[in-house]
């Protein structure tokens, strides 16, 4: 009750509705009719199943909504990934401890971070645009390493990334688990984080105010490209090999998935919470659409339908833009 | 007025030359040279380059590139982007060769325009009316028409277009290749569309200051669904230009046109904030585009390079452009 009296307005349940992000109604409905729909959808199996396939898309999408929600957008993180994979792969086929293999991948996914961010924050580049330029040079890089092929023969104890179990959970959902809590600490508990909501707030005022926000916006493009390095770790080790394409794409399901959470283009409004939710509605439907058998190539249409109907509806809503 | 010709007399007698600003003269004076020194370079490390039929196989290569970024052109002049050109032209071109070589070829024709313009339309809406940043709109655009490109498709390759049909990608008029004529048919159209109309003026105004641009009563959404439509069926276009060339179509088609429309308008110089710029850059840009990829063809370079070269050349052309922007503007100020 003390909340009342600082002048915080006590919310009923029907403006939380109103104002939840659509991922919450998709993944409701969702969940509803693939359970009738469906018997495949609602058995451990194939909820596991789920969560193991959405975990590097979580993890993607935890470093694209900082970078959103300073209004920016990383449109090489499919590619970065890809490369990441590659080279991590490459690295130990040919005979390099595995952590000399992390640690450049980690290194490259750093480098890009590092590339845009100093690109978007220190010469006001548009994001798009920067991202688009080294999406084609990762992808580039990534398919000349390989000459176009998969890296295959990796040793066994890779697939720990993917097949591992820790204290009775798989590694795929430990390594989520702890990405979402460092990313929530760093985002709600640090300076790094306060920056992160000030930016897209106001970033010019920031700046003019003679604070180091160009610093603060780099490093959140550092962040987003490191976390994409560790969930490549994830995807090489699921598929037992490095494709230097497979990336790509991804970063739109990261776009969806950060979208429908609720994070706003506009402002910093939004959060990490709401892209578990946005990433889980976006694996449900990828899966609900498989088990319906659905194909690949219609998927990416609804995919690419549903996420320009989610924001339609929040910007009609008057929840973004 | 006060504002304008305050502006006016800063830049007027002493720093303007040919009536342009010292950046603008940057990005016209950097293009020209590029080009030249492609030429050069290209003509002294390839024997093959200064061949009739070479310079011919460039034009037509930079025409339907040109097609496709004059469309975005207009898009990026509003300060908006138009991420779907490439895969709105894969659609097209599938579904154009698909009717063409079932025997129905205007109808062919008709339809692959009329989806270009719907997903332009579409997007336009998106971003005029419901808000949608346009680099989201356009994205999500982006994985629809691939989508329904590959369900079209099926996976299948379309080739053997009929000669007449034909004749847009590899016809001459005298020594006149066809896509170069209709490259500068289209130039000069949307030239004097950008530059002698109201609209036109309208576009630049969107791009340069939003807000006064609304303040002053003109009809925004309308001109920004404009720019959006044109953007759409000026990708489908292209996609007819193409597959007439190539004698072929697959969903692939798509995938390998966002980067190079991108860098032919940042080559442009067209300013990605908006309001600056013009088809004309766009022209001279697709044109450096062409004879890049021509000359990494005739070099010999694998085409795994050629996305990192295009993602080069739109980081390098973009930051270019505002470091010697930003040094111009310190010294002024």
């Amino acid at each position: 009750m003390s909340d009342t009296k600082v002048g915080r307005p006590q919310y009923p349940v029907s403006t939380w509705l109103a104002q939840a992000p659509g991922a919450v109604y998709l993944l409701a409905l969702m969940s509803i009719v693939l359970t009738v729909a469906t018997p495949g959808f609602f058995t451990v199996a194939n909820l596991t199943n789920v969560a193991l396939q959405v975990a590097v898309l979580t993890i993607v999408a935890l470093g694209m909504t900082l970078v959103i929600l300073t209004e920016g957008i990383d449109l090489s993180l499919g590619p970065v990934l890809g490369l990441c994979g590659v080279v991590m792969a490459l690295m130990v086929v040919s005979g390099w401890p595995l952590f000399m293999a992390i640690g450049a991948a980690v290194l490259i996914g750093a480098a890009f971070g590092t590339v845009n961010g100093a690109l978007i924050a220190y010469l006001d580049l548009p994001a798009f645009i920067v991202t688009l330029g080294t999406f084609g040079i990762a992808q580039s890089i990534a398919t000349v390493l390989t000459e176009g092929n998969s890296v295959t023969g990796l040793p066994d104890y890779v697939r720990w990334f993917n097949d591992g179990v820790f204290l009775g959970l798989p590694v795929p959902i430990w390594a989520t688990a702890l990405a979402f809590a460092v990313t929530y600490i760093l985002l709600y508990r640090t300076k790094f984080g306060r920056y992160t909501f000030a930016i897209g707030n106001n970033r010019h005022a920031l700046i003019l105010s003679g604070s180091r926000a160009r610093y603060y916006q780099l490093l959140v493009y550092v962040y987003a490209g490191v976390l994409t390095a560790l969930a490549s770790f994830i995807m090489t080790a699921r598929l037992n090999s490095a494709h230097p394409t497979i990336g790509i794409g991804l970063e739109f399901d990261a776009i969806a998935a950060v979208i429908l959470g609720g994070t706003s283009f506009e402002k910093g409004r939004g959060g990490i919470i709401g892209t578990i939710v946005g990433a889980l509605a976006v694996g449900v439907l990828r899966n609900g659409l498989n088990l319906m058998g659905v194909s690949t190539e219609w998927q990416v249409a609804v995919v690419g339908f549903v996420i320009i109907a989610a924001v339609g509806l929040d910007s009609l809503r008057g929840l973004n833009a | 007025m006060r504002a304008e010709t305050a502006t006016a007399s800063v830049y007027g007698d002493r720093r303007e030359v040919f009536g342009l600003s010292p950046d603008r003269l940057f990005v016209v004076v950097s293009r020209l040279t590029a080009l030249v020194v492609l030429c050069v370079a290209l003509s002294v490390f390839t024997p093959y380059f200064l061949t009739w039929s070479n310079i011919i196989n460039v034009l037509r290569h930079a025409a339907p590139l040109f097609l496709m970024s004059a469309g975005l052109t207009l898009v990026v002049l509003t300060g908006g982007i138009d991420l779907s050109v490439g895969a709105v032209l894969g659609l097209a071109a599938c579904i154009a060769a698909s009717f063409i070589t079932s025997g129905y070829p205007v109808f062919g024709i008709v339809a692959a325009l009329a989806v270009g313009l719907s997903c332009g339309l579409v997007n336009g809406l998106l971003v005029a009316y419901a808000r949608i940043p346009s680099f989201i709109a356009t994205y999500g655009m982006l994985w629809i028409a691939n989508g329904l490109a590959y369900v079209f498709m099926k996976g299948e390759v379309i080739y053997g277009l009929p000669a007449p049909f034909r004749v847009i990608g590899t016809g001459f008029v005298g020594p006149l290749p066809v896509p170069v004529l209709i490259m500068i048919g289209t130039l000069l159209v949307l030239h004097v569309l950008l530059h002698r109309t109201r609209l036109g003026r309208g576009i630049y105004a969107i791009g340069g200051n939003p807000v006064a641009a609304r303040l002053s009563g003109m009809p925004v959404q309308r001109r920004l669904v404009f720019v959006y439509a044109t953007s759409g069926l000026m990708a489908s276009f292209a996609a007819l230009v193409i597959i007439a060339r190539t004698n072929a179509a697959d969903v692939s088609l798509g995938e390998e046109q966002l980067l190079p429309a991108i860098a032919a308008v940042c080559l442009g110089g067209t300013s990605l904030f908006g309001g600056v710029g013009g088809v004309a850059g766009t022209a001279v840009g697709s044109l450096i585009l062409a004879l890049v990829l021509n000359g990494m063809n005739l070099l010999g370079v694998k085409t795994f390079w050629q996305a990192g070269v295009l993602g080069g050349i739109i980081l390098l052309s973009v930051l270019a452009d505002q470091l010697v922007g930003r040094r111009i503007s310190r010294r002024t100020a």
